[in-house]
């Protein structure tokens, strides 16, 4: 029935199921009257989910581009809206990334959370619902209203289970991005009054002016550059990492701020490739500015999780520089460094949430010298932090090496540029380390503290395999997106082959 | 079988006369209000099993068509809806009970007829009725601390109506004047070939005066707020939702006039429009009762109904009447929660809501639900609401207006999202548990469901009211 969809062969609907499972499993959590249950139950949805997702991978056709495991029903047909699902190589990943991240999420909040335990859980799983779908919506009301039906249990899981400035960076978080996606909804109906249809498929690939694209793009980029967040977008993340519960700042690290690098790999790119290409400059010193703004202010930091939010945005900007390269490298590195991020950054908030259950605190002075009583602990944190640095051997090297061959090879300045960023990291990661690790003489005794359990090693382990697993052998990983990699660049390079005097003034911006 | 038309008026009318020979006797408020309720849910079946009933009454002045059947059926169903939450009038003297369930349903009476009224005359006879009845509501209330704002509000209320009647009057005065009849029917053929003459629009525009009065547009809003706060809970709810369906019928009525193209009074509206949602939402900002700030949301979500009207099309008709449905509920899920909160019948500060999480559960998750609902969040009915409007209004070419309403709903969420933040993010401190009878609870799952299930498939509802308006045009 479209032809850019390849219907579900499972014979079960896959993504219909991965969406609403968790929707159908918040429902007990309001019936259960005892906390304990409800965890467990959580646990078990979350993991049903994660094995749910699995066939995704096995199943997946790497030779196509189009969107697999499709459903279509219609929705609104007033308005031609329809319930359109649908994955391909960009998305997977991020699927799978987030079927993983949950269960972790219900783990490390195992303790961590004690009043109002059920409605926790159901915000969790509310939660995962509408980030599952905005993976998969093919239908941009769908979309939409998954997009922004995830601001309201997130606002909630701050607000309610938050630290003591929880208020200000609630509504901070929720004024931010809904302020950002206001516009976003006008260039949706705008998209579909020029085509007569909501299918974002349907939208790419359309022979729109450029005046129109530049407004699209622009809305879409407030949009998104607020998700993400770009510098100077950004200062709502540290807040709400900092006031979030472990759950909330890992769902927010590892699952959230991805929509915003999907949203530019999604819509920005395939609809509006003239204007991108336009604004391609722009974005790649804004995303330079933000590795280096990221770095500087997480050398600063003396909160651990203040210092992980603000290495968040650094990592981030090597998202964006890598999509708006254009090229195959650079765009295969965003993605798979969206999944190393959500990998690394999520792992290492659970661990600053273990400090803090041990010692409600997240300075980085108290928590100094706790190595000699907690080597478990502070294992997972080495390969975590060398992660994050992207050391060789570890997952964030080939994204970070991917994302600078592909930089390279369209400037060599903006590579040069990001590097000191790769510095940087190193500088405040070793120095996070060794302070926690070894610390100085004045170290407040530790010696109360309990190394980590079973239950917090089995929140971590899975996340260092995969660090380690994507470090040493990424092909799996990016044999998943190469396909459709192409194809995208191949939509941009449409564009850009008849625009030569756009890059005329793009290479105006950015010396060769 | 004219008789079986006017049937639900009949009942109505004659449930009216019930309660006025209650008044005479001394039956307790409680059966009183158990009757009425009954006699509100009856009515609603009735209007229900006739909405498919067609014809003319009355020398043509009054027609029954799908589109005043399904205005009927959502003005009774919100009386019933209300009357069956507000389960005793805390904020009325016991001994007025009765008289204030007889006025409530004059008025509801007066909407009904106001929906099927086609000819000028009719249209501001039943206007009238329902707004004396709406008059005399407000300074029912108990005297609250000795300030008689109940007093205030009451005059404010009925200076500003009959002000806004007179605009509407001599608006009509001028429609009659240029084509010399009173009926919509034969007004549209003769207004459309003078649309472009200011008397024509001058006209249109002051009749349309009358019903902003009620819907409560900019700058016809001066009585919303003070009205909202001097009244009791449960006339507040009844003010603030179920007269804004009749208003909204009777602007479709009088926009059908305009169509198909109007452009100083689509530009005027415009104005309106934009003015009222930025004055509502601005205002509210800073509101610290909750019936105020409900009262400038009000007024901004006035100015988002209007999107639909300018359109001056049948889909952007039905998503008016899609909306302002939407809003209703909205609106007696919020009340429904005020009126229960309340302790004596008196007003809510938005910090009374402090804790209310703990000290009612329910309470707290519908008010949380209508206030993302009001903001335009989805999957709530708001989103979709406001959805289809914009998609509307920018189909017909208003860029900026749809612009400058989105930036508006930007602005919006922070009253609304600071009060789901009071009532869940708080600890109750001394403040004691909540009371809420079954029926209410029942009634508040309801309206959740239900703003829940028109959000999510808006489609059946849409269409319904496209069919509705074609019937019209």
């Amino acid at each position: 029935m479209h032809d850019f969809l390849i219907m579900n062969t499972l014979g079960y609907p896959i993504l219909s199921l991965l969406v609403f499972l968790p929707l159908a499993g918040a429902i007990p959590l309001l019936i259960l009257k005892n906390d304990e249950a409800a965890k467990y139950w959580s646990l078990f949805i979350t993991l049903v989910i994660a094995l749910v997702s699995l066939p995704l991978y096995f199943k997946f056709d790497r030779t196509t581009a189009l969107y697999q495991f499709g459903e279509s029903h219609t929705w609104i047909p007033m308005w031609d809206i329809n319930y359109t699902l649908g994955i391909d190589g960009i998305s997977l990943l991020l699927i799978l990334l987030t079927t993983l991240i949950m269960p972790l999420c219900v783990l490390c909040s195992w303790r961590y959370i004690t009043t109002r335990v059920r409605p926790f859980f159901a915000c969790l799983l509310i939660m995962e619902t509408s980030m599952l779908g905005v993976f998969m919506a093919l239908d941009f009301v769908l979309f939409y209203i998954l997009w922004e039906a995830m601001l309201i249990p997130m606002y909630l899981l701050i607000a309610i289970w938050g630290g003591p400035r929880k208020i200000y960076a609630s509504i901070k978080f929720f004024l931010y991005t809904l302020a950002g996606s206001v516009l976003l909804l006008v260039a949706i109906i705008a998209l579909y009054l020029e085509n007569g249809t909501f299918s974002i498929p349907l939208m790419m690939g359309q022979d729109y002016s450029s005046v129109f694209q530049i407004y699209v793009f622009l809305a879409f980029f407030l949009a998104f550059a607020i998700k993400v967040p770009m510098f100077p977008f950004h200062t709502w993340l540290p807040a709400a990492h900092v006031e979030a519960p472990t759950a909330g700042s890992v769902v927010l690290a590892s699952v959230l701020l991805k929509m915003g690098t999907y949203g530019f790999l999604r819509f920005c790119l395939p609809i509006t490739p003239e204007a991108s290409i336009f604004f391609m400059p722009y974005i790649l010193w804004l995303s330079i500015a933000g590795i280096i703004y990221g770095g500087f202010t997480a050398l600063a930091q003396s909160d651990m999780k203040k210092l992980i939010a603000y290495s968040s945005v650094g990592h981030m900007g090597f998202v964006t520089l890598g999509i708006f390269v254009f090229n195959v490298h650079g765009i295969e590195g965003a993605i798979l460094q969206m999944i190393n991020h959500g990998v690394t950054t999520g792992a290492l908030f659970i661990i600053v949430g273990m400090i803090y259950e041990r010692t409600h605190s997240r300075e980085l002075a108290l928590a100094a010298g706790v190595g000699k009583f907690m080597p478990i602990y502070v294992t997972f944190l080495g390969f975590f932090s060398l992660s994050s640095l992207a050391f060789p051997g570890t997952n964030s090297f080939i994204g970070e090496f991917l994302v600078l061959a592909g930089a390279f090879s369209k400037s060599k300045i903006i590579a040069a540029c990001a590097i000191p960023g790769a510095v940087l990291a190193a500088a405040y990661m070793l120095r996070m380390l060794q302070k926690v690790v070894w610390g100085g003489e004045k170290n407040p005794d530790q010696s109360y503290l309990q190394d980590l359990n079973v239950r917090e090693i089995i929140t971590l382990a899975p996340l260092l395999i995969f660090v380690l697993w994507i470090g040493l052998n990424p092909a799996p990983f990016l044999d998943v997106m190469h396909t459709s990699v192409a194809n995208l660049i191949q939509q941009v390079g449409i564009a850009g082959a008849d625009q030569q005097s756009l890059i005329e003034i793009a290479k105006l911006v950015i010396p060769q | 079988m004219k008789m079986a038309l006017f049937f639900p008026e009949l009942f109505l009318l004659l449930s009216c006369l019930v309660i006025f020979l209650l008044t005479l006797g001394k039956m307790s408020s409680s059966t009183v209000r158990n009757i009425t309720a009954a006699l509100s849910v009856i009515t609603f079946l009735i209007c229900a099993a006739s909405l498919k009933l067609e014809g003319d009454l009355f020398f043509k002045a009054y027609r029954i068509d799908l589109f005043s059947q399904l205005f009927k059926l959502l003005i009774t169903g919100g009386v019933a809806v209300l009357l069956l939450f507000s389960h005793e009038l805390k904020g009325i003297d016991e001994k007025i009970r009765t008289e204030y369930y007889l006025f409530l349903l004059l008025s509801a009476l007066g909407l009904v007829m106001l929906v099927s009224s086609v000819e000028l005359l009719t249209i501001f006879v039943s206007l009238e009725l329902s707004s004396y009845a709406l008059y005399l509501l407000v300074p029912m209330r108990d005297d609250h601390g000795g300030l008689r704002q109940q007093m205030e509000a009451g005059i404010k209320y009925i200076l500003f109506g009959v002000v806004a009647t007179g605009v509407m009057l001599f608006g009509m005065s001028y429609l009659f004047g240029l084509t010399g009849t009173t009926y919509l029917n034969e007004l549209v053929p003769a207004v459309n070939q003078l649309i472009t003459s200011p008397a024509a629009i001058v006209g249109i525009a002051m009749v349309m005066g009358g019903f902003f009065f009620k819907l409560g547009l900019f700058p016809f809003h001066f009585w919303l707020p003070d009205v909202y706060q001097g009244a009791s809970n449960e006339t507040t709810a009844f003010i603030a939702s179920i007269p804004k369906l009749g208003a909204v019928a009777l602007l479709i009525r009088v926009a059908t006039l305009a169509a198909p193209s109007a452009e100083a009074l689509v530009d005027l509206l415009m104005i309106l429009a934009v003015c009222s949602m930025f004055y509502g939402n601005l205002i509210a900002l800073v509101q610290k009762d909750i019936k105020r700030m409900l009262a400038f949301s009000g007024i901004a979500h006035a100015g988002f109904v209007i999107l639909g009207i300018i359109t001056l099309k049948d889909t952007g008709f039905a998503t008016a009447i899609y909306y302002i449905t939407g809003y209703m509920l909205m609106n007696l899920a919020c009340f429904l929660v005020i009126c229960n909160v309340s302790v004596k019948g008196e007003n809510l500060a938005i910090s009374d809501l402090t804790g209310l999480y703990k000290r009612a559960p329910l309470m707290a998750f519908t008010l949380a639900v209508g206030m993302f609902a009001l903001a335009g969040i989805p999957p709530f009915v708001g989103f979709m609401g406001k959805f289809m409007l914009l998609a509307g209004a920018l189909k017909a070419g208003h860029l900026p207006l749809v612009i400058l309403a989105a930036i508006n709903t930007a602005i919006a969420i922070y009253y609304y999202l600071s009060v789901v933040r009071i009532s869940f993010c708080t600890d109750p401190e001394e403040r004691p548990a909540v009371a809420v009878a079954p029926l209410a609870q029942a009634v508040s799952i309801a309206l959740v469901l239900i703003i829940i299930i028109m959000g999510v498939m808006p489609a059946a509802v849409v269409d319904f009211a496209t069919l509705a308006v074609r019937g019209i045009m």
